[in-house]
């Protein structure tokens, strides 16, 4: 029983030391002030964490808005209200599968490839040498990463939403036959930018900053070696998903007045 | 001779385990100075000290009359400039080429022009002779290459101090005599002060004016390479002639051999 | 990769970024800018709304001819008044119009239809409409089914 409440406590402060060795890192790079002659290395990071992703994004996007469709539909075609199905597969979309999914599976590509990168660049003294070549790689290596990853998720999540609506049109529209004009007036009535699609971008702002801070602190504090880079790669993924889904359900409480 | 590094009764701890044990020694500048001792001793953890990656729990390392623990980060970094250090692995940045590799501390230090900077790298690939490799990759290199071409980013800035970590350790006699040829090509030419961390005798002893031998986190003998091959001390006289026994034991601690076998039998 | 292709391709990525923001606001919120410009204004009152909302259609013949901007309550009528924006193009509806709350479909939501009347004078700017039909509300219905059952 004692020996059970110690490890309770040994866990409680390992935990709070994680916490603020991550909040330190975190704090330490976004204030390395970036220079114009690092804007390469941001346009370099959004390249590998944004672009590399658009494909599994669309996709993704693409098949959950087409599902969305068919499920809804068959929901809706009971009360003769298919022709909600454009606004409940929009909102839906917008506010809640867009922002959260995206982010999922920007955790799982983007998240993962980061912590490798650096927890390898760690494990071959490539952090060490670059500070004894008297440059930061808080400033260099971390921070173009923070950056872009704040840049990108927004991006991300914009986009799923939108191939997924055009998904859940082709579906619904093309193929079970929802009035065309229906589908879209519906939808353009009862989504309103402001209170729907901004609080999606938030969202997925918010998800962006957790995921890209989880996944260069596990590659920065990772054991340099292969075993401790696979298990920090986990940690990264399991992490950053587990709080997207946890702070979703906040951050829909907080903005959408309950 | 005026003292380029002087470190003063140094402790360092690693969680429970002492690794430094109020250990004091002075690298004169422009010489070259080896640290050696057997693996495990905490020689890379001593570089690391120097440079700043680390601090000590009590006492004082100076390097070029600045106190180095008490450096703010900014001004580290300020100072690694004057310091260089050669890693074992080479450490190279895998994701640009050789050329990038040497011209990275250019371009980031200072505002040359971009070609000035390709001269001062071919001069630096020229020096260790991989002037043809420039266009390659680090994961296109053997491991001797590696380390030539983590040399010349290494002197690129010209710094005035630069610690190798088993610069010979996995190479085979070629690049080794490469290597051997090299910093003490660097520390003529250049004037650079050069810490040498090692465990191979005979090429250590080749090159280095001076010898510190560290066992066990203190420091056990020091001298030129022919007093150190001269002393009686057992702990250096094994380590310098490599005997399998002495000292530091063949076995690592253990019970009896016969108590062992006979519990063993008893349990089964 | 070439740093130039890469800030190409960065570029079409951001570039596709502002693309999609702009269709989700035009596309699918209906953000639409220079709309108020070719509307006009006309009130009705009516005894109940019940579950009208603002952006919900205004229709003629079940054709969107403009929305709802705002719903208040008239404290001395204690009635709602509904301003509507109806499409300046749509220009012929006569001053002896009904307006009725309907509902859209079964569970959709509420929107006014408009029917006209066989008046010579059309509604211009800030008339009002007089004939209005309130919003069928189920809990009354079903009262007034119980009252006469008894």
């Amino acid at each position: 029983m004692v020996s059970y409440f110690r490890q309770l406590g040994q866990f409680l402060i390992e935990l709070i030391s994680v916490v603020g060795r991550a909040g330190s890192v975190w704090w330490q790079a976004i204030w390395r002030k970036p220079e114009l002659k690092n804007a390469g290395l941001i346009v370099r990071q959004v390249y590998q964490l944004g672009v590399l992703s658009v494909v599994i994004t669309v996709l993704c996007g693409f098949s959950i808005g087409a599902v969305l469709a068919l499920q809804g539909y068959n929901q809706l075609v009971k009360y003769g209200s298919e022709s909600a199905l454009g606004l409940g597969v929009a909102l839906v979309l917008v506010m809640e599968i867009g922002p959260v999914v995206a982010a999922l599976l920007y955790a799982g590509r983007a998240g993962s490839a980061v912590t490798a990168e650096i927890g390898l660049m760690k494990a071959t003294e490539q952090l060490s040498s670059m500070e004894m070549l008297g440059v930061d790689p808080l400033q260099r290596i971390v921070a173009p990463r923070l950056w872009a990853g704040f840049i990108v998720m927004p991006i991300l999540a914009l986009m799923f939403s939108i191939v997924g609506i055009w998904g859940a049109s082709l579906i619904g529209v093309n193929w079970l036959g929802v009035h065309e004009g229906a589908f879209w007036s519906s939808m353009q009535e009862g989504v309103d930018f402001y209170s729907h699609v901004m609080k999606g971008i938030i969202k997925s702002i918010v998800f962006g900053i957790i995921v890209i801070w989880v996944a260069v602190f596990q590659g920065y504090d990772a054991q340099p070696t292969s075993e401790g880079i696979a298990a920090a790669t986990t940690r990264t993924v399991v992490y950053s998903s587990v709080a997207v889904l946890v702070l979703d359900f906040f951050l829909t409480l907080v903005m959408f007045n309950f | 001779m005026e003292d380029h590094v002087h470190i003063q009764d140094l402790t360092y701890n690693r969680g429970a385990r002492r690794i430094f044990d109020g250990i004091t020694l002075r690298i004169p500048r422009g010489k070259i100075v080896a640290i050696m001792g057997p693996s495990g001793t905490g020689k890379t953890t001593l570089l690391r000290l120097i440079g700043g990656q680390l601090r000590p729990d009590t006492g004082t390392i100076d390097v070029a009359g600045k106190s180095i623990p008490d450096l703010s980060r900014a001004d580290l970094f300020a100072v690694r400039r004057e310091m260089g250090m050669l890693f074992q692995s080479g450490a190279l940045f895998t994701d640009i080429s050789v050329f990038d590799n040497v011209a990275f501390p250019l371009r980031i230090h200072t505002d040359l022009s971009e070609e000035l900077i390709r001269d001062l790298v071919l001069i630096k690939l020229q020096a260790v002779g991989l002037r043809g490799a420039a266009g390659l990759f680090p994961t296109e290199l053997s491991g001797g290459m590696i380390r030539r071409v983590a040399l010349a980013r290494t002197i690129a800035l010209d710094p005035s101090l630069i610690m190798y970590d088993e610069p010979f350790a996995g190479l085979d006699p070629i690049a080794m005599g490469v290597i051997v040829q090299l910093i003490k090509t660097v520390n003529r030419v250049y004037g650079t002060t050069s810490v040498i961390v090692s465990h191979d005798i005979a090429e250590t002893a080749s090159i280095a004016d001076y010898i510190y031998v560290l066992s066990d986190g203190r420091l056990i003998g020091s001298g030129t390479p022919q007093e150190l091959m001269g002393q009686e001390s057992p702990r250096v006289k094994q380590f310098v002639k490599g005997l399998p026994d002495g000292p530091v034991p063949f076995h690592y601690p253990a019970i009896d051999f016969a108590d062992e076998l006979l519990q063993n039998g008893s349990r089964g | 990769m070439q740093m130039r292709t890469i800030e190409i391709v960065v570029g079409a990525f951001m570039l596709a970024g502002l693309v999609s923001l702009a269709l989700l606001a035009v596309q699918v919120s209906g953000f639409n800018v220079g709309r108020e410009a070719n509307t006009y204004t006309v009130y009705a009152r009516f005894e109940n709304v019940g579950g009208l909302a603002v952006r919900a259609k205004v229709s003629i013949a079940g054709v969107t001819i403009g929305n709802v901007a705002e719903i208040s309550l008239d404290q001395a009528t204690a009635q709602a008044l509904v301003r509507m924006e109806i499409d300046s193009d749509v220009d012929q509806i006569t001053l002896d119009s009904t307006a009725v709350i309907l509902t859209e479909g079964l569970i959709g939501g509420k929107m006014i239809g408009i029917t006209l009347g066989a008046d010579e004078a059309f509604l211009v700017e800030g008339d009002e409409i007089d004939d209005t039909q309130s919003a069928i509300v189920l809990e009354e219905l079903i009262g007034q089914f119980l009252l006469k059952q008894f």
